[in-house]
């Protein structure tokens, strides 16, 4: 009860309202029902989704388990011959790694500072509307389907290498490279700029008031603190480049042998994958062999991502600051 | 050398290095529409393949690669939004969430061949959908998943909570919070996002490979188990299995593909620009 003094000097006693919530009218009770089954379609619908993520994974270990078992893993990782249809099969990992490894090292030695140097135009350099034409311009090299890159590239590009290095067939590790470095350029860029946005703006001020041109600010100040940032961007691109299968499969030659010159033809784990699976017999050795590439294809990417990942993390924390 | 000088060589080779960036952009496109155009009639987008691909049109692959595009959008949207509103509202966040956003983190990376792998081993043998539109759309639904799943969480990020906050504290329900604020708010960004995950889908060659793609077919497909053609293997087809096939044919191809991803680049573009429009906050 509360008491509160009128004016005439009388006391005067006033209900409390009572702090009960009013009587749940129909829209609010079904307000309520529908909450309780959109938060239950979400929980199991979300867990749904990420279930099935993770389901990719098991699968692979599933069909890469009998050839684990029959053909002896050390064999497989060690194996310098990729002969599948031979008797015996022969499944050695090595030519088909070695054959990613050229294919990658070529487009990220090209691709990295190209990619970088493109960011940091774009986040020191560029003027507004140059920006505005080039991001865009940039994202949508992304969106080139790799099939229109490997079409492009056997059509225009491996004519122009064979003729440049005078060589019997323009397929070789060093076209997949080059055209693969276009194709991770949009990784790059696009991470490399945000890294270099994150850098707190009072290290360029403070670089500048001390005296510092515009070059000694960006070269000795920002890209050092957006290290991590560029490092991720780098790990990003390699991810993307040894990923890569069709136009591998279209410009790279598609041999099986481990060379020592990027101007011979290579054949990529990737493109195995992509090339022999149509024609093993499902169940086979070979099927299983192409599986277990499938593996370590995926766990080199998972390597690659966490690494990433902590450094983009890192990233984050700056902003952060 | 003088700093000055030094900063002029400096900034000259970056302005070069974003022309050489920009520069495929421009080429490829550009090159493909020269090549490409003269293929681009009437007969060419409603005929099939006659005379062993040596004549005709590619409309089997267009309406193929447009049913596989259907399928994604109708599985991989719903399921990807749903899992991202549960990642961002629902979940506790704690360790959980962290290594969920890890897992998808890591599979938006994993090659796409490898999505091809796993709809064989799971859609095509062990579930025994067959080389068929089903295993294709169900491949290429988890393959943009990932990405569905992080665009979305991303654009409900943005959304400040003091929008929650105000919502909650009127009486609204965590649903209606949800529906009638969060959501449209994250519209734009969810949209963006969706839209060039589908765009990917719509040019992916390597997870059709073995899940879907016919390299040639009489007719249309009349069920979800029959199998497809696509744009982005008949293009392959027509590069690599026939070398003689006509040039025009080929540049076509490559062409009404590379419209059809632009088209959806074009989408998310203006999608892109009416959420700039839209945040004020």
């Amino acid at each position: 009860m509360e008491v509160a003094v009128s004016r005439t000097g009388e006391e005067k006693v006033f209900p409390r309202p009572k702090l009960q919530p009013p009587a749940p009218s129909t829209s609010r009770r079904s307000a309520r029902i529908a909450d309780t089954i959109a938060g239950m379609v979400i929980r199991v619908g979300g867990s749904l989704g990420l279930v099935l993520l993770l389901l990719i994974f098991l699968f692979l270990v599933k069909e890469a388990i009998p050839f684990l078992s029959e053909y002896s893993p050390a064999k497989f990782v060690s194996g310098t011959q990729w002969y599948p249809t031979s008797e015996p099969a022969i499944f050695g990992l090595v030519p088909l790694f070695v054959g990613s490894l050229w294919v990658t090292v070529i487009s990220v030695v090209i691709a990295v500072p190209l990619g970088v140097a493109g960011a940091t135009f774009l986040s020191e350099l560029a003027s507004p509307a140059v920006r505005n034409w080039l991001k865009p311009a940039v994202e949508l090299l992304a969106g080139i389907p790799s099939v229109v890159f490997g079409f492009v590239g056997m059509l225009v590009v491996a004519p122009y290498i064979k003729k440049a290095f005078n060589l019997p067939t323009g397929l070789s590790a060093l076209t997949g490279g080059v055209i693969l470095a276009f194709m991770a350029l949009p990784t790059i860029v696009t991470v490399a700029e945000d890294a270099l946005n994150a850098v707190p703006r009072s290290f360029r001020e403070a670089s500048l008031a001390m005296g510092a041109t515009r070059w000694q600010t960006l070269s000795r100040v920002l890209l050092p603190a957006a290290s991590s940032g560029l490092i991720a961007a780098i790990m990003l691109g390699v991810g993307r480049a040894i990923g890569e299968t069709m136009t591998v499969l279209m410009v790279t030659g598609n041999a099986s042998m481990i060379t020592g010159s990027p101007l011979d033809p290579v054949r990529t784990m990737t493109a195995t994958i992509a090339a022999e699976m149509g024609e093993t017999v499902q169940g086979g050795a070979h099927y299983h062999a192409l599986f277990t590439i499938g593996f370590v294809l995926f766990v080199i990417s998972f390597l690659i991502n966490l690494v990433s990942d902590a450094a983009l993390s890192r990233v984050r924390s700056q902003r952060a600051r | 050398m003088n700093s000055r000088v030094q900063e002029k060589i400096a900034f000259t080779l970056l302005s070069l290095a974003a022309f050489v960036v920009a520069l495929p952009v421009a080429l490829v496109p550009a090159y493909i529409l020269f090549r490409g155009h003269e293929a681009l009639t009437w007969e060419f987008f409603t005929k099939p393949p006659v005379n062993g691909m040596m004549e005709g049109g590619i409309m089997p692959a267009i309406v193929g690669t447009l049913y596989l595009v259907a399928g994604v959008v109708l599985i991989s949207v719903p399921l990807g939004v749903i899992a991202a509103v549960y990642l961002t509202e629902y979940a506790k966040q704690g360790a959980w969430t962290r290594i969920v956003r890890l897992a998808i983190i890591n599979l938006a990376g994993v090659p796409s061949v490898v999505y091809g792998l796993f709809g064989l081993g799971l859609f095509v043998l062990f579930l025994k959908f067959q080389t068929s539109l089903l295993s294709g759309v169900l491949t290429l639904s988890v393959l943009v998943l990932p990405i569905v799943i992080s665009s979305t969480e991303e654009a409900l990020r943005v959304v400040p909570s003091s929008y929650r906050e105000a919502s909650l504290a009127l009486g609204a329900t965590r649903w209606q919070t949800l529906s009638n604020v969060v959501i449209p708010q994250a519209m734009g960004g969810i949209l963006t996002g969706t839209v060039l995950a589908v765009g990917r889908a719509a040019g992916e060659t390597a997870p059709i490979l073995f899940t879907c793609a016919a390299f040639y077919l009489p007719s249309l497909p009349h069920s979800l188990k029959d199998p497809i053609m696509a744009l982005p293997y008949h293009l392959y087809v027509v590069a690599t299995q026939l070398p003689d096939a006509p040039p025009r044919i080929q540049w076509g191809t490559a062409l009404v593909l590379l419209i059809i991803v632009f088209l959806f680049n074009a989408l998310a573009a203006i999608f892109r620009a009416r959420l700039r429009k839209q945040y004020r906050w």
